[in-house]
């Protein structure tokens, strides 16, 4: 007797016995653990893009006041004259006044009428930062004045609140910094048309604005900042980094010193980016003596960092160039530097710049690196023209996300959101460029 | 002379020295191009490099170094008294170059010829009114020494920059000349061009390495000098983080080292498994149009900028948590936690942990597979029993690279987990990480040498030769394993 014959005789061969039964059961739950591992990162993307789009896209809307605006002579130019100087005397609390004087006409040519409305009320309708908009206007071009112009003004941050759904009737009851009336005047004001959510061209070229004031916060400089770091890093990296690759893919002998720089290079890959902020704190603020939050610091941390992605991508780029290229080249008398030069670095090119594309994308999105050298710095001016604009202080794109996210009003989540939005957008663009790049030039030998 | 300028006109050398040596060499060989030793392009080529390159590396040089040389030859002429208390020497030396600035914007809007700068005294105007109607507010009144200091600056400053404008020229025109000098029909162009060249190459290898030195020293020499301030066995061993502004502080690495740990083991947690399975499913068992969707859809979560990371956990994963586990459970009220930032962490990590799989369980042989059905295995067996374990070197590695990643991760800490420094178990606490501290000891107002910012360059050099450490054991892991199947 063998143990075989000790079993239960098999009913039939299509009814699988239990241990097969399990075995396959444990496949079926196999292949379902993966398909829902699949499905949790897919899920985690959508999830990811769909929470900064549902928070940020609102920032690209902005409430506005429609106001026809009667810029008074007798308060803006007293003496009459029109000189810039003395018509520059009159502060932003005079045009402040001009403007909410324009809202209570308003208010009342239309016939708007809410209870308990005070005149404090209406004027905190409108944003702070409103008047000092006017006000360059009206000194950049004088002739405005005794005019009576139709100007958007931007309403205060709890208005756009509320249009936008984040300040309810509700939570204003609580709230000292906005009163139910206010929120009545602007559904009037809506129904009447003066008060509307126009496209937000100030969230892309005003600079930031204070705490106290979302509605005016905007990524001009911070979007300057990060372009002026970019062309430094695109025009310092891509040489040195293309230099480097073709010495040590073509030219370094085999010896300790190459291996040296190979372990160096494949190691400051992987360094996390804050201790590229601290070298940079260390030797180009502290030692050389740059200046704190200047495109300049930033753009030569990020050029240090950005190194290392772009040798790795043109060495793999002039290696896929097949050496029959040299031979050829060779063969026909040229030199091995005429070779390289002539042939076989045209024929990289495209592998080359999509990683210079690709290193430079990693660049624009780092901040860690940037809040070292200051870049969290309130910046209002713009920086000056290059050259010397590199030197002047400025923000840069993702250190305005975590400058935001740090401040009390809610109104900033949705800026850093809508700050995220811009920033993805430039990066999208910037790997559709690679793709292509990739599609349209690159060879298989 | 302003910087574009000085460099503009160096380039115009360069172009000329072309145009120049082209002619002369020309001229040299009567018209006949044949007679010459190389193309006459690189006789050109090489004039242009000795003419420009030499003088541009010196005004960069020069750029670096003068800050330096200047500052310690102006903070020689302030006195002890000028530095008030509780400030430093490097506080009041901004002060003399915001004034000196302030003194040229003076002098650029004529409200102060150079005749009435020298004799400038703080006692007989009032320096600080009108360095504020340029936009340069001072804290207080300008002292005698400061002032002379600022006025010492700006005079160096300007000389410095007239000697370098003059220098760098100087160099331009040797550089030129002595390359014209030497053509001539047989001079050796080509090859003199191609060495020069491979100098270039060669020093352009080289910054990576000077990168890692600078990285090294500048932490080094920053620690150095923080332990002489604070004892290292306290660093080292204490058990409590809590920096203080008036000295007295207790920094300790532990409750950082605790969080960080922490927070990436939460990390790894969730993607490990997570990516592990997505790379066994798409290279083993998923259909080509899924995997060609899916591949790519999870490495953009790779290409996503760590704000954005850091921003999902502040205002959506936080109060989640915080919402539904957390407060129902009991487990505290914050929604920077470790379970925060881990999780979010753990997204960010999944396409490291993938990719890197997919591309090593793809090199695991064939024949391996084809054996273990062979003998009757299910597809789960053959990869959990055959291709798993021919595979774990490798994913060894991309597992230590996924924690080095973590470790040294910044934003979405600083964002996700909070900034309490404790020891403790409880995952809906927030806590917080080494590169937490970085930040906030760098980016906050205490004074630069100070033990409490000094801290920072200690910590950067733990982190730095952790994920180091992790680096090259995963290299070595993976190394190893390739050399299995090739």
């Amino acid at each position: 007797m063998t143990d075989a014959n000790a079993q239960a005789p098999r009913t039939s061969l299509f009814a699988p016995d239990a241990r097969t039964a399990r075995r396959n059961n444990s496949e079926a739950r196999f292949r379902l653990f993966g398909l829902i591992s699949v499905t949790i990162g897919l899920a985690a993307l959508v999830m990811l893009l769909s929470s900064v789009l549902f928070n940020g896209t609102s920032s690209f809307r902005q409430t506005m006041l429609e106001l026809p605006v009667t810029l008074d002579a007798k308060v803006l130019d007293k003496k009459g004259n029109r000189n810039p100087d003395d018509l520059a005397k009159v502060t932003t609390i005079g045009y402040g006044r001009l403007i909410s004087d324009a809202l209570d006409k308003a208010i009342t040519d239309n016939g708007i009428v809410v209870d308990g409305l005070t005149s404090k009320d209406v004027k905190d309708m409108i944003s702070k930062e409103a008047p000092a908009q006017i006000r360059g206007r009206v000194l950049a071009n004088p002739d405005l004045i005794g005019q009576t112009v139709s100007f958007q003004v931007l309403a205060n941050g709890r208005i756009d609140g509320y249009m936008k759904g984040r300040v309810t009737l509700e939570t204003a009851e609580r709230d000292s910094n906005v009163s139910v009336n206010q929120l009545h005047l602007a559904d009037a004001l809506h129904e009447k048309g003066l008060l509307d959510m126009p496209f937000n061209w100030l969230f892309i070229t005003a600079p930031d604005a204070s705490e106290l004031r979302p509605e005016a916060a905007g990524l001009g400089v911070a979007i300057l900042g990060s372009a002026y770091m970019m062309i430094i890093v695109l025009v310092l990296s891509l040489p040195i980094g293309v230099a480097a690759s073709i010495y040590l893919e073509e030219f370094a002998p085999q010896n300790r010193i190459t291996d040296l720089i190979e372990v160096n290079i494949s190691n400051l890959a992987a360094v996390p980016s804050i201790v590229f902020g601290i070298l940079g704190l260390a030797v180009f603020i502290n030692f050389v003596g740059l200046p704190q939050s200047a495109p300049i610091v930033g753009a030569l941390v990020l050029t240090l960092m950005t190194l290392p992605t772009i040798i790795i991508a043109t060495r793999a780029a002039l290696k896929a160039v097949p050496p029959s290229i040299r031979e050829a080249a060779l063969g026909v008398g040229a030199s091995k530097m005429q070779s390289i030069f002539h042939h076989v670095l045209p024929l990289a090119m495209p592998g080359i710049l999509t990683g210079a594309i690709i290193g430079l994308a990693q660049a624009l999105g780092e901040t860690a690196p940037l809040l070292l050298i200051g870049m969290v710095a309130f910046v209002r001016d713009y920086p000056g023209a290059p050259p010397e604009g590199f030197f002047d202080p400025a923000a840069a794109l993702p250190v305005q996300v975590y400058n935001w996210t740090q401040r009390a009003d809610p109104a900033f989540v949705e800026r850093a959101s809508g700050a995220i939005i811009v920033l993805l957008i430039f990066l999208v663009i910037m790997n559709f460029v690679a793709i292509l790049l990739r599609r349209r030039f690159e060879r298989r030998w | 002379m302003s910087l574009s300028l000085l460099i503009l006109i160096v380039l115009a050398l360069g172009v000329a020295g072309y145009a120049l040596a082209r002619a002369r060499v020309t001229a040299q060989a009567n018209g006949d191009r044949r007679r010459l030793h190389s193309l006459i392009g690189y006789y050109g080529h090489t004039v242009f490099l000795f003419a420009t390159v030499p003088a541009l590396l010196l005004l960069g040089a020069w750029l670096l170094l003068q800050p330096v040389v200047i500052d310690g030859r102006v903070s020689s002429m302030l006195q002890p008294g000028d530095i008030p208390e509780g400030g430093s020497l490097s506080l009041v030396m901004s002060d003399v170059r915001r004034i000196a600035n302030g003194l040229d914007t003076l002098v650029a809007q004529g409200q102060l010829t150079e005749a009435a700068l020298t004799t400038l005294r703080t006692e007989t105007a009032d320096v600080r009114g009108q360095l504020g109607s340029v936009g340069i507010a001072l804290g207080s009144d300008v002292q005698t020494n400061v002032l002379e200091a600022a006025k010492a600056y700006r005079g160096q400053q300007g000389t410095a920059q007239a000697v370098m404008a003059a220098v760098v020229l100087l160099a331009s025109v040797l550089g030129l000349a002595l390359s014209y000098k030497r053509l001539s029909p047989d001079f050796r162009a080509r090859n003199v061009f191609e060495s020069f060249v491979k100098a270039l190459l060669i020093a352009s290898s080289m910054v990576a390495v000077l990168t890692t030195f600078g990285i090294l020293f500048s932490m080094l020499f920053e620690s150095i000098h923080f332990f002489q301030l604070y004892p290292a066995k306290e660093f080292f061993f204490s058990l409590t983080w809590n920096p203080q502004f008036r000295g007295g502080s207790s920094l300790g690495i532990w409750p950082l080292l605790w969080g960080t740990l922490y927070v990436s083991f939460v990390a790894l947690l969730v993607a490990v498994p997570i990516g592990l399975m997505i790379a066994i499913y798409l290279s083993e068992y998923a259909s080509k149009r899924l995997r060609t969707f899916a591949k790519p859809a999870i490495e953009i979560l790779a290409g996503i900028p760590t704000i954005v990371y850091g921003l999902f956990a502040l205002i959506t994963v936080g109060p989640f948590l915080r919402d539904y586990f957390a407060q129902p459970l009991g487990l505290g009220t914050s929604s920077s936690s470790v379970m925060t930032a881990g999780l979010v962490m753990g997204i960010m990590l999944i396409p490291f942990v993938s990719s890197l799989s997919d591309d090593i369980i793809s090199a695991v042989p064939q024949s391996l597979r084809d054996g273990s059905f062979g003998l009757g295995a299910t597809q789960s067996e053959t990869i959990r029993k055959v291709v798993f374990p021919a595979a774990l070197p490798g994913i060894v590695g991309a597992v230590l690279l996924a924690a080095s990643r973590a470790i040294g991760e910044t934003m979405i800490v600083v964002m996700g987990a909070g900034a309490a420094a404790k020891l403790g178990l409880n995952p809906f606490e927030a806590m917080t990480t080494i590169t937490v501290k970085i930040v906030s000891q760098l980016t906050g107002d205490t004074e630069f040498a100070s033990p409490e910012t000094l801290v920072a360059f200690a910590l950067g050099m733990m982190l730095f030769f952790f994920t180091l450490a992790l680096n090259v054991i995963a290299l070595i892991v993976v190394r190893k394993y390739r050399e299995q199947y090739e």
